[in-house]
């Protein structure tokens, strides 16, 4: 997934999307993911920073990383809702 | 710094708010000018009568249903006792007397303004918006001006439920059924006359400009906002500005197809398809005009500069992401202030 070009984030978890106008709070785990996405970052790349990083298993992280992706996709986060 | 004595009507920073007081901190905080802010008022109860640090004087006004005739004797009574350079009436309603009396204003009392002309207003008019869409390349719902309410139950071979009830200068009401736009019709018909506007409703986000044209095609500033908090009369109580290319570039097609001489607010609603569909053309600063001082573009100095016969540089730029917050505040007023605008009409 490739994330909006334009989406500020904050250290603190606050994302803003400037087209729209839409601001989101996301918990530390959420934030490194969502800069993870910014710097273009495949999911098995994600994947394996995140299983190095944390206590968690492969499954756990497909399951929850879909879920979370899924979501910024709801929340028009994607490039694919850019216009060129 | 020059100094001169700007007019500006819409002091009634109620619920539903006129443009007035944010107009006047927009000018008060120009460095080009030391202004002289002179209200004009209808009502004794207008909350910018009362604002000394922002509004030097008032004078009350006859509402612009007693005709152009009164008001221009009224102004001329004003203009000799405290004379005006410019004006910036900031009401739908009284615009029209005051495009009509523009040239007559700066002949015989030197007083400027800088309003669209009777043609470019009237041809935004809700009653005409869809053919306007049509006539400038911008994509209208569907709209119908009514003037009986037995033709509701004819609508659904036009229209589908829901659709916007809208008064010819205020209030819209969405309705989902034959008969709660029938109750709309007789509630908004009542206040504000006819004809009544109904108009396809489109689901989406709303998405607002504030922007300013020179009267030759250019546009001089634009900045788009998207309500945060909208009260139950649908005014925006906050709002964020947005980075929204294609609204500008929707507001620069109508600057340049229309030649829009002065401030107007375009409201518009975004499809989840990302289709951009206008909704009202509001023909003046809106209430949060002051939102675009803080994104970086006075709007309403540049519409007295303007006035004031000088050319101007478009802004090119503004800040994204800033909001405005309106707030309720309570004013202490002496009763003899009230006493002196209720009886003498000036305070």
């Amino acid at each position: 997934m490739k994330l909006k070009k334009n989406i500020a984030l904050s250290d603190t978890g606050f994302v803003f999307d400037p087209s729209n106008g839409n601001s989101f709070s996301t918990n530390p785990i959420g934030l490194e993911i969502i800069q993870l996405l910014k710097q273009n970052k495949t999911q098995s790349e994600i994947e394996t920073k995140i299983l190095s990083t944390y206590e968690v298993d492969k499954n756990t992280f497909e399951k929850d990383y879909y879920d979370f992706v899924n979501m910024l996709g709801k929340l028009k986060l994607n490039a694919a809702d850019e216009k060129d | 710094m020059k100094k001169i004595s700007v007019a500006v009507t819409g002091l009634n920073a109620i619920d539903s708010p006129g443009p007035g007081i944010s107009v006047i901190r927009a000018i008060r905080q120009s460095n080009l000018f030391d202004v002289r802010i002179i209200g004009l008022a209808y009502e004794s109860l207008e909350p910018g009568i009362y604002m000394h640090d922002l509004v030097d004087k008032t004078y009350q006004v006859p509402l612009p249903s007693a005709g152009m005739e009164v008001l221009l004797s009224r102004l001329s009574y004003i203009n000799s006792v405290d004379k005006i350079d410019v004006i910036i009436p900031n009401f739908d309603a009284e615009l029209f007397n005051y495009i009509k009396l523009a040239d007559i204003l700066k002949q015989q009392l030197q007083i400027s303004t800088f309003l669209p002309t009777l043609q470019q207003f009237e041809a935004r008019h809700k009653v005409n918006l869809y053919e306007y869409g049509e006539e400038h390349g911008i994509k209208v719902p569907k709209s119908k001006a009514i003037f009986n309410s037995q033709e509701i139950v004819r609508l659904h071979s036009e229209f589908t439920y829901p659709l916007v009830v809208k008064g010819k200068f205020y209030d819209a009401v969405i309705a989902y059924s034959a008969d709660q736009a029938t109750g709309a019709f007789n509630k908004i018909a009542a206040k504000w006359g006819l004809p009544i506007i109904i108009q396809q409703f489109v689901q989406g986000q709303e998405v607002n400009v504030t922007a300013l044209g020179d009267g030759k095609g250019n546009l001089i500033g634009a900045v788009p906002m998207r309500k945060q908090y909208i009260t139950d009369k649908g005014k925006a109580w906050s709002g964020i500005s947005i980075d929204d290319e294609e609204l500008i570039n929707i507001t620069r097609r109508l600057m340049a197809s229309s030649k829009w001489k002065g401030g107007l607010e375009l409201e518009i609603v975004k499809t989840d398809e990302e289709e951009y569909y206008l909704l009202e053309i509001n023909p003046r600063f809106p209430a949060w005009v002051y939102l675009a001082v803080g994104c970086g573009q006075n709007h309403p100095e540049a519409l007295v500069r303007m006035a004031l016969g000088e050319d101007i540089k478009p802004f090119n730029t503004y800040d994204v992401g800033k909001l405005f917050i309106r707030y309720a505040y309570d004013m202490i007023v002496d009763l003899k202030e009230f006493e002196k605008i209720s009886t003498l009409g000036e305070l």
